[in-house]
């Protein structure tokens, strides 16, 4: 399906609300962005949405929910993408994201997706829902980003972001000097890990080397 | 009297140059968190004495681990009046972020480039005068190993002492944790770093002998050379079996007769006689037991483990094994305790603070007291089991067996997350036989410290309840639940040793077992109970200062019973199964 660009912006804010209030009858007012009359039209008409007149909610249909989720993972993959591998500055990172996901359509977001290693939030920290590929966890023979725990030993490049839910080991490895933009290099990958940031050795285990997300160098 | 206090990374040197500073010994292995307490010293310059603070490492001013708070607490507690930091000159731009963080405390900074030797070594320069430039604060290379730069060190320390008319700033606030905060310090000591380094030299990469050591085809049976010829052979067969049999053999031939003569021509007094000299004497019970067995394999075992801590084995150790450590609730950084713990639990139980959570922490103390022999109690039961290498062999299997067992069962109950591995690995590096050979002498000393007065102290209440009758009595309370274990009732006397100090009941045991008093299976009975039994009394007060209150006597209770329930176990099944072994 084709939404103009407008449209898919009032979809990610649909999905972005439906997060945050876990409902599907989602108040305009409380949307990221207050969507104009025509694109409201457009959205009702391909069945994303419905709406009772008067009310001053629209309600997400089962089909809006999948195209909104798609659209999101388009949008947070294309900001991990302008991140990571493109190195576009922090505060350009939304505007340029909201102009590149259009066009990627059905397919190119699974290559990235892959290229990124499967990256599972975005660069501002919010979930990217996981595709098909993710959970085939199909992998490229020359992925660009890679979790420490999928590189061979004797690959290096620089530390991408760290994904990590407890604020506690993020901070352990920050502290410890695995920072983004650090150079890193596997050197042992069993049985558990061993990897150099400048001339210090670590050994982690594979869940931690799992949350370290590295942009490769050949 | 001003304060310096010596600050850094964990493995840097700080103790070496504390060490440099006060003149007096630390102790210094080649592993993060050696240091887990603040130790103080004296320095004498220019006429006048300062004091030195040396602290437990730490990686930034947010702390994880316990030691990292009592580094952190000299600080925001403390306000020293000037901070040495410590820096590994190889990892400069590593290290950096913290001489940022540590600028915040506003106390006048100097910042050590330590191990420049090993730093030139692997094709790195740096300017410190520049350096010092850019951070506005002074900068001095050392080599503390050797002392070179220690000079260099005084004088600028000198230079920051401030005037007693000095105004001080009493408190500060710290930022709190941010991320964006930590990623500019790193980009910024990025930045610096690449003004002031140059780097020849590739990087360091795997060793060949990193190779050897880390993998498991290679590792394993480097290990296992490892404990048969450390453990077994020089601690077991030499210092426990050759050096043992000769102190007993001086004590019972020569030293011993000459204590009786000497202790009946001062004391006329029979009965005060016995409190020195006789069965349960102090010098010839209490002594020879603290002198002629303990001493000796507790030595050997120290010298032993300080060769493969200089070395930077135990770090790869845990990279190893940290699959298998999983299992028990605990991760790959617990080898660190757990070997120490073969040597003496009690220091281990202090190291048990470098584990990041509150469940490793319990976990790895409830192990130690229960299934980690130390040196002593390893070393007796080796010899009184030697002449039965079938028992010896069955010890070790249902010794092992519940150490696995009390692991995975307290891993399942004891609520909290996974624990994570995440440990730095230092370079392998020759240890210096100076330092070993003073950390032994150290930790030996310290050990006698504990144990001697114990020993006495036990050798006189049993004189004293010799003399009232109560000894007896408490001999014949405890039959009851010796013989529900299988066990004749003299092995009282073994039992009650033991819960001055378990290895003491081993020695206890040794000595039953000379008169011939176990069968087969009450010695492997006694050697088992008596293995898991409480460890020692100096180990119960550092469990109840370390973990507080309820856990140390719930851990205690645990241990008591367990040790007294596996007993019974262990009766009834070689019963049914009419072993004799």
């Amino acid at each position: 399906m084709n939404l103009s660009e407008p449209a898919e912006e009032i979809l990610e804010a649909l999905w972005i609300a439906y997060e945050e209030t876990n409902t599907k009858r989602l108040k305009l007012s409380a949307l990221r962005v207050i969507p104009e009359i025509g694109v409201l039209l457009e959205l009702i008409d391909a069945g994303i949405i419905t709406h009772a007149h008067g009310d001053d909610a629209v309600t997400i249909t089962e089909r809006g929910l999948i195209e909104a989720r798609d659209a999101i993972r388009r949008h947070r993959l294309s900001e991990r993408l302008l991140t990571d591998i493109l190195l576009v500055k922090r505060e350009l990172i939304h505007e340029t994201a909201c102009q590149f996901e259009h066009h990627l359509h059905k397919g190119v977001d699974t290559n990235i997706c892959t290229l990124l290693g499967h990256p599972k939030v975005c660069p501002h920290g919010r979930p990217i829902p996981p595709g098909e590929c993710c959970e085939e966890g199909l992998s490229m023979t020359l992925p660009a980003v890679s979790p420490l725990a999928k590189l061979k030993p004797g690959d290096g490049g620089w530390v991408a972001y760290l994904h990590t839910t407890d604020p506690r080991r993020a901070q352990m490895l920050i502290s410890m000097g695995v920072v983004p933009g650090v150079d890193i290099t596997l050197l042992a990958g069993f049985p558990s890990f061993l990897f150099q940031i400048g001339e210090g050795q670590f050994a982690v285990d594979q869940q931690i080397a799992e949350q370290i997300y590295v942009r490769l160098q050949r | 009297m001003a304060r310096l206090a010596l600050i850094g990374n964990p493995n840097v040197g700080k103790s070496v140059l504390f060490g440099c500073l006060t003149g007096s010994y630390v102790t210094v292995s080649n592993y993060p968190g050696t240091t887990v307490e603040v130790s103080r010293g004296m320095l004498h310059m220019g006429g006048s004495k300062h004091q030195v603070i040396d602290t437990p490492g730490l990686y930034s001013i947010y702390p994880i681990t316990e030691e990292e708070r009592v580094a952190l607490r000299i600080l925001t507690d403390g306000r020293p009046d000037v901070i040495v930091q410590v820096v590994d000159a190889k990892n400069l731009e590593r290290m950096l972020p913290l001489t940022f963080q540590l600028m915040e405390f506003a106390i006048p900074l100097v910042v050590v480039l330590n191990m420049i030797d090993e730093a030139e070594q692997n094709g790195i320069e740096i300017d410190s005068g520049k350096l010092s430039q850019m951070l506005g604060v002074p900068v001095v290379a050392t080599t503390a190993i050797t002392g070179q730069g220690v000079d260099q060190l005084l004088d600028s320390i000198q230079a920051l002492m401030p005037s007693s008319s000095a105004s001080r700033v009493e408190t500060i606030a710290l930022p709190p944790f941010s991320d964006s905060q930590m990623r500019a310090w790193h980009k910024r000591a990025r930045e610096l770093a690449r003004q002031v380094m140059r780097k020849t030299d590739t990087r360091r990469g795997l060793s060949r002998l990193d190779r050897v050591l880390i993998s498991p085809v290679t590792g394993m049976p480097v290990l296992a050379a490892v404990v048969y010829v450390g453990l077994y052979l020089f601690v077991g067969v030499l210092g426990a079996g050759v050096v043992v049999d000769l102190l007993e053999g001086a004590f019972k031939d020569y030293l011993n007769p000459l204590i009786e003569r000497m202790t009946a021509a001062a004391i006329p007094w029979q009965t005060l006689r016995g409190l020195f000299a006789g069965e349960y004497g102090i010098l010839t019970l209490g002594v020879r037991y603290a002198v002629a067995i303990i001493m000796p394999i507790v030595a050997f075992y120290f010298f032993a483990f300080a060769l493969i801590e200089d070395s930077g084995y135990l770090p790869r150790l845990g990279f190893l094994l940290d699959r298998a450590f999983k299992k028990i609730g605990l991760s790959g950084r617990a080898i660190i305790p757990m070997v120490l713990g073969l040597g003496c639990v009690s220091m281990a139980t202090m190291v048990t603070r470098t584990l990041p959570t509150r469940r490793e922490r319990i976990i790895a103390t409830l192990l130690l007291a229960l299934c980690i022999p130390c040196a002593a109690q390893t070393g007796v039961i080796m010899g009184l089991l030697a002449v039965r290498p079938h028992v010896l062999a069955a010890w070790a299997c249902i010794i092992l067996s519940l150490f696995m067992a009390v692991g995975m069962l307290s891993a399942k109950i004891l609520p909290g997350a996974r624990p994570t591995f995440l440990i730095e690995i230092p370079p392998m590096r020759v240890p210096q036989m100076k330092n070993v050979l003073v950390k032994t002498g150290a930790r030996v000393a310290w050990y006698f410290k504990e144990v001697v007065p114990l020993f006495a102290l036990a050798s006189a209440l049993i004189w004293l309840g010799q003399v009232t009758g109560a000894f007896d009595l408490i001999v014949r309370i405890m039959s009851a639940p010796l013989a529900v274990m299988g066990l004749p009732p003299q092995a009282a006397t073994a039992f009650l040793f033991g819960f001055f100090r378990r290895d003491y009941g081993a020695a206890g045991l040794y000595d039953l077992n000379q008169q011939g008093v176990f069968t087969g299976n009450q010695l492997l009975i006694a050697a088992v109970v008596l293995t898991l039994f409480l460890p020692c009394i100096t180990q119960f007060i550092i469990t109840i200062k370390e973990r507080g209150w309820k856990i140390g006597i719930a851990l205690s209770l645990f241990i008591l019973l367990f040790s007294f329930c596996i007993g019974v176990i262990l009766n009834g099944a070689l019963i049914v199964t009419h072993l004799h072994l």
